[in-house]
């Protein structure tokens, strides 16, 4: 009997065919909406991945504090605090510190023949690639010795390196460019590092932080220096340490608030994390919101459904259908609606899903949950909203129902 | 599923009707529709209902039917007391020892005459393989051999009627139960139905058929006229022979 009320269901969905795909159309979005805000969460998520892998969990980046002019504070970097010595200093006394670059960064033009750009100059010491785990396309870093002799040697990101050598034919190692007008040489070519935060990284070249100083800078001040611990186990007793040099350097009483601020990138990304948690969150709760319409507009449906079959419902109930059967009919009706609606929203979102994952290259975004949890959803909400119209069938009388016109 | 299999058969008497009563509310008025009736009818009876509009001859069928239950009195169904039934057990009893014939034949559109043959066996559970067999030899007793496929609106009154008749007749009813069943149709095809109810009778078959149209009461072998809720003649009440219980 239960394959005769499937059938029944079924007939009666395909009878109205532009009305069942109407209502159906609420929960292939919802379950669109679901699948897809999920897989841009994972792209999301594999991005942030990315970015902790590319950057080391175990970096520390320590940045000026914030002038105060007359009691109002300009926000953290503002200040020029941090020296060089600072960074000697951290480097000498902490031992949980493994390498230590002091940062200081300038805009410059470059020219190289007849191509030119305007890119940042980033001066550091030879211990940056090991922080940074840059790896060299070509050529090597600069070297400690060059350093401290302040010489004219540059390290290319690989974007400025495309920039300046378009169409030139020749190895970028050696050649000689100039950089706000003073000539440097090439020594090497760094591997694409992407972006971190919001600074392209390979939109940038390093050059000795002696040399930025004397040629760009003309003081000791530095914007940024980064501190890798030894390992990710010993990063607080690392940052308690460079915070307790820092102080001792600035001759900071007890009193006195921190002129520095230290923070690791840990930190940085989970609060991008956590940013992107949010409007997970919140295009999760939409497509909550756009399933549960669905469901309404399925509810609609059956009800009109019912008062047009009253007829019917009094013939079969008149000739033996139990409350049950009848109710069973409706019930199944509305699971078919909301099921048949959630398959062709899945089959959608999968081939979007696949078109995004070719683009981004972020593997397979179709995550089995959001899957698992739209097809539940849609049953329960094909179950939630068809029981109110399958009672009301049910409980027809059946002179009232025979009677109907 | 309950079976209701003859419970009293051992009597004559298929319906058992005393003092049955039921009232209305139409519009914070009562409207007593049947006012203490009582009657019987044995099996094998052909009888017809018959009376003016608002006398209450619907109001019988519904309860006869089982379609509605009564506010006062009693009434029986081949044994089954109908005032102690659930709106669920009221639903087996139509389906087991009732065939219902509309004046609007009452068939599901959009389902073949087969199907809708099948569906009170469906209810009761029947298998569909002999489903399939007993509904193509009820359409084969009601001369519908060759439209077993065709869908309601392929064909004619008559031979939708006939469907309908086909499909009471199914499940081995002890009741056929006919409200208006020619008043949808022409007189020729009218004819043609009542001899079926006729033929039908003459097979031992249990008429009980709801008509305000005397042509079609003269076919019935008994008539039950109402008026005002009330039985107003029975041609043939058949006095109950029941032996004394004590003789004074």
């Amino acid at each position: 009997m239960w394959i005769e009320i499937m059938r029944v269901a079924w007939r009666s969905v395909r009878a109205n065919k532009m009305r069942s795909f109407l209502t159906m159309l609420g929960i292939i979005i919802g379950v669109m909406a679901v699948v897809l805000s999920s897989a841009i969460g994972l792209s999301a998520k594999a991005g942030v991945t990315k970015q902790v892998e590319n950057l080391g969990t175990n970096v520390l980046t320590v940045m000026p504090g914030s002038a105060s002019s007359g009691g109002i504070s300009r926000g953290f970097g503002s200040a020029s605090t941090l020296t060089t010595s600072d960074a000697t200093a951290i480097a000498e006394q902490d031992p949980d510190v493994q390498y230590v670059a002091p940062l200081v960064s300038s805009d410059q033009q470059v020219v190289y023949g007849t191509n030119n750009t305007n890119t940042a100059i980033e001066g550091t010491n030879a211990e940056y690639p090991d922080i940074k785990n840059l790896t060299m396309a070509e050529g090597r870093f600069f070297l400690e010795s060059e350093v401290n002799s302040a010489a004219n040697v540059a390290v290319l990101g690989s974007q400025v390196e495309e920039t300046l050598f378009s169409g030139e034919r020749v190895n970028p190692v050696g050649q000689t460019i100039d950089i706000g007008g003073i000539p440097f040489t090439v020594v090497g070519v760094a591997a694409s590092q992407g972006t971190s935060g919001f600074s392209n990284q390979d939109d940038a070249i390093a050059i000795p932080i002696t040399t930025a100083m004397n040629l760009f800078t003309g003081s000791d001040t530095v914007n940024q220096i980064l501190v890798s611990a030894k390992s990710q186990d010993v990063m607080d007793q690392a940052q308690l340490e460079v915070e307790s040099t820092l102080r001792v350097q600035h001759q900071l009483s007890a009193a006195t608030a921190d002129d520095f601020q230290i923070s690791n990138q840990a930190t940085i990304l989970n609060t991008l994390s956590g940013v992107d948690r949010i409007l997970t969150l919140l295009l999760d709760g939409i497509s909550a919101i756009s399933l549960l319409v669905g469901g309404i507009g399925i509810m609609n449906i059956m009800l009109v459904s019912v008062t047009e079959r009253t007829r019917e419902i009094g013939i079969r109930k008149a000739i033996g259908a139990k409350r049950s059967v009848i109710s069973m009919q409706f019930l199944l009706e509305s699971l078919m609606l909301s099921v048949s609606g959630a398959i062709v929203g899945l089959i959608l979102s999968s081939i979007g899903t696949e078109i995004v994952s070719k683009l981004t290259q972020d593997g397979n975004l179709l995550s089995p949950v959001a899957v698992g949890a739209s097809m539940g959803f849609s049953v329960a909400i094909g179950l939630i909203f068809g029981v109110y119209p399958a009672r009301k069938a049910a409980n027809l009388k059946p002179i009232d129902a025979l009677r109907f016109e | 599923m309950t079976e209701y299999d003859s419970g009293a058969r051992a009597s004559r008497d298929l319906i058992v009707i005393e003092n049955l009563v039921r009232e209305y509310q139409v519009g914070g008025q009562t409207i007593r529709a049947l006012d203490g009736v009582t009657l019987t009818i044995q099996h094998g009876e052909f009888v017809a209902i018959m009376g003016p509009s608002g006398s209450g001859k619907s109001t019988m069928m519904n309860m006869i039917g089982c379609l509605d239950t009564p506010t006062a009195g009693r009434y029986c169904l081949d044994g089954f007391d109908v005032a102690h039934l659930s709106e669920d057990d009221l639903a087996m009893l139509r389906n087991q020892k009732i065939g219902f014939v509309f004046q609007s034949f009452n068939l599901l559109p959009r389902t073949t005459a087969l199907e809708n043959v099948e569906l009170p066996m469906m209810y009761l559970g029947v298998p569909s393989k002999i489903r399939k067999q007993r509904a193509l030899e009820a359409l084969q007793r009601v001369g519908l051999a060759e439209r077993v496929y065709n869908r309601p609106n392929e064909l004619s009154g008559g031979q939708q009627q006939r469907v309908a008749i086909a499909r009471a007749l199914v499940n081995n009813p002890v009741l056929i139960l006919a409200d208006e069943p020619t008043g949808a149709l022409d007189s020729r095809t009218t004819e043609d139905i009542l001899n079926l109810f006729e033929e039908l009778h003459a097979q031992g078959n249990t008429i009980v058929l709801v008509t305000h149209e005397d042509e079609v009461g003269r076919h019935a072998k008994r008539i039950v006229r109402f008026r005002d809720g009330r039985v107003e003649l029975d041609t043939g009440a058949q006095r109950k022979v029941g032996v004394p219980k004590h003789v004074d």
